[in-house]
């Protein structure tokens, strides 16, 4: 599902210069569930990016669905992005201003489809996390479990085959991370989803698939 | 998706309400200045009352006259025989009229002083023109050559002169000479300077020979307006006053050469004002456009600035958007869309107060009968002026906002 070839992400400013990346070699297989982890700084985030065409690595490629991405231009990554990848992130990243069944409706308003095509999808997500009763809430009047599963059927809505969660319960107390997970989970199962997750916490990671720990940019394992 | 958009638009607005006002503030007031500027406009140039053909008229009224010594004249200094020998002698046209401009004159009546304006007139001069009249007629070619004593006297100056009660028939001194009132007409702007007057008389009366061979007139000239028989004529006309001025005569010895034209009453105002020679065909126009552009500048670098402050307080909305599918082109449309909804509802703010400083610039009396009006080729050219603003002010900051990577944006638009 996804393949990264000697990925290599170096941020360069005017003084110096960091690895963040260093020759790093993945297959994730479809329906496969697997956590990131490693310390802070070690280049996590960094590779969800570049694994998610957020970003481009330095040097080496991804494979999506077994084509290679490094010719993309801004609109097919875009529309790769909207068609075949979820996000998940830490802090949610809700707009304000939008009500939390038209921050649902976000990923769809790229593709052509009806307003109330539209409507009925993000409603059906909402139900799919738990929170059918919130729809007409904004952000600000939630709590951050909400919040997070709001991200979460914003992250499903488009019905992608890949989902990236970037310390999806980072924010959370334990009972709210749990459930998050449990809803993560359940997308593997019930959809096979492929879910990479970032996380640091040991507990967490154990309940996915396959772990794979960075430390300075390197795979470790 | 525009429907989303709008909607996000109108939420942003409100969130930030200070934001909003100043950039409504100043939106509003640089579009009303621009408003009154194209009533302005369209009052001087544009087809209204009674110069309602306008399309299919011309006017030869400027001139710059050049002397043997290098001197040069401009201005309305054309005579009436020169009218008479190359303008009325036009072959192609409907109709030519011959007049002069308006004299100021005073006059009494029961010991009240009255100061009004005059212009002397031909009988074409009234099938030209689509005067409004509220009573009577205007005189006819017959009247003029005759000599009949007759005038035509706007509302206001009835209202003055006969203090509202019926002129017709009544008479009316003028310039030394009694008139018999035969019609009566809506009042005329001061910025309609062909039709403009307070009193028409016939030509035949003024205190100028109208034979006298000569280029040059006397004070406060004349000028001759040429009606087409369809606007597909004009240039032809163009052609053939263009060929009797190469056959034009210097009677007085101290001119050697003529420079003026038929033109619409833009190009002519356009001669007058950069002494232009040659090809007139609207700079007039193209000028005040560039300086409404040059108006709009100040306050569209504002506003890109404003905008594009607003960049980093969206900018995690920008990577949020974009990591769900938006291209860098489709945010940029976004965010003009936005840009432009802002402008129309500033927009609207200012038609509204272009309402209300239309009507107080029209009775304070700058201007004699002045009526600005808001209509609909205001309202287009607002409409367009708006849009441009829009696009003007919102292109920059939209194209600043989708080169931002999704990376950053989500970070807070640090780099």
């Amino acid at each position: 599902m996804i393949k990264l070839n000697g990925i290599e992400k170096v941020y360069q400013t005017e003084k110096i210069e960091t690895l963040a990346l260093y020759d790093i070699n993945l297959e994730v297989e479809r329906g496969e569930f697997l956590s990131v982890m490693g310390p802070s700084g070690c280049g996590k985030s960094t590779l969800l990016n570049i694994m998610g065409l957020l970003d481009e690595p330095t040097k080496g490629k991804v494979f999506i669905d077994g084509e290679s991405t490094v010719s993309f231009k801004d609109r097919k990554r875009a529309n790769v992005r909207n068609r075949k990848i979820g996000f998940i992130f830490q802090s949610y990243h809700l707009i304000n201003d939008l009500s939390v069944v038209d921050n649902v409706e976000l990923p769809l308003i790229y593709r052509t489809m009806s307003s109330a095509k539209r409507r009925k999808r993000a409603l059906e997500a909402l139900e799919k996390v738990g929170l059918s009763a919130r729809t007409k809430h904004f952000p600000s009047q939630l709590s951050g479990g909400q919040r997070q599963r709001v991200a979460i059927a914003r992250a499903i809505v488009g019905g992608p085959e890949i989902l990236l969660a970037d310390e999806p319960t980072g924010n959370l107390d334990s009972v709210m991370g749990g459930e998050i997970l449990d809803i993560l989970n359940k997308l593997v199962k019930e959809s096979n989803t492929t879910i990479v997750m970032v996380t640091h916490d040991d507990s967490i990671a154990h309940q996915s698939d396959r772990i794979i720990r960075l430390f300075d940019g390197s795979q470790v394992n | 998706m525009l429907k989303n958009y709008f909607k996000t638009a109108i939420k942003v607005l409100w969130r930030h309400k200070l934001f909003t006002f100043i950039s409504l503030f100043g939106i509003s007031f640089t579009l009303l200045i621009l408003i009154v500027i194209a009533s302005f406009v369209d009052h001087t140039f544009g087809p209204v009352t009674p110069e309602k053909k306008l399309d299919r008229t011309l006017s030869v009224t400027m001139s710059i006259l050049r002397s043997k010594s290098g001197g040069m004249a401009a201005g309305p200094l054309f005579s009436p025989y020169f009218l008479k020998r190359y303008v009325k002698s036009l072959k192609t046209p409907e109709l030519v009229s011959l007049s002069s401009f308006h004299n100021p004159i005073i006059t009494y009546k029961n010991n009240r002083k009255f100061n009004f304006a005059l212009k002397f007139v031909d009988g074409e001069f009234w099938q030209i023109l689509d005067f409004e009249f509220i009573e009577g007629r205007g005189f006819s070619t017959e009247d003029v050559e005759m000599r009949n004593p007759v005038a035509v006297i706007s509302r206001e100056t009835r209202d003055k002169y006969f203090e509202g009660e019926s002129a017709l028939g009544k008479t009316i001194e003028a310039d030394g000479q009694n008139f018999r009132v035969i019609g009566i007409v809506e009042n005329v702007s001061l910025l309609r300077i062909m039709p403009y007057s307070d009193i028409w008389v016939p030509l035949t009366y003024t205190k100028d020979d109208l034979n006298k061979i000569c280029i040059m007139g006397g004070f406060p000239g004349w000028y001759a307006m040429i009606l087409a028989r369809d606007k597909s004529d004009l240039p032809i006309i163009q052609r053939e006053f263009n060929k009797h001025l190469q056959e034009v005569e210097f009677p007085e010895g101290r001119w050697v050469s003529v420079n003026t034209g038929a033109n619409t009453y833009a190009e002519a105002i356009t001669r007058s004002l950069f002494r232009q020679e040659g090809d007139t065909k609207s700079p007039l126009l193209i000028f005040i456009f560039v300086l409404m552009f040059l108006f709009m500048l100040l306050p569209t670098v504002n506003l890109v600035n404003i905008n594009i402050s607003r960049i980093l307080e969206r900018s995690s909305e920008i990577g949020v958007r974009k990591a769900f599918g938006a291209s860098s082109m489709t945010l940029i449309w976004q965010f003009i869309t936005e840009n432009v909804i802002i402008t129309l509802i500033g927009g609207a703010i200012s038609l509204f107060l272009a309402i209300l400083v239309l009507m107080v610039i029209n009775d304070s009396g700058m201007i004699p009968h002045l009526h600005l009006t808001l209509n609909y080729r205001v309202f287009m050219v607002s409409l367009v002026i708006c849009l441009c603003f829009g696009l003007l002010s919102g292109v920059y900051p939209a194209y600043k906002m989708s080169r931002l990577n999704p990376v950053d944006a989500l970070r807070g638009g640090q780099q």
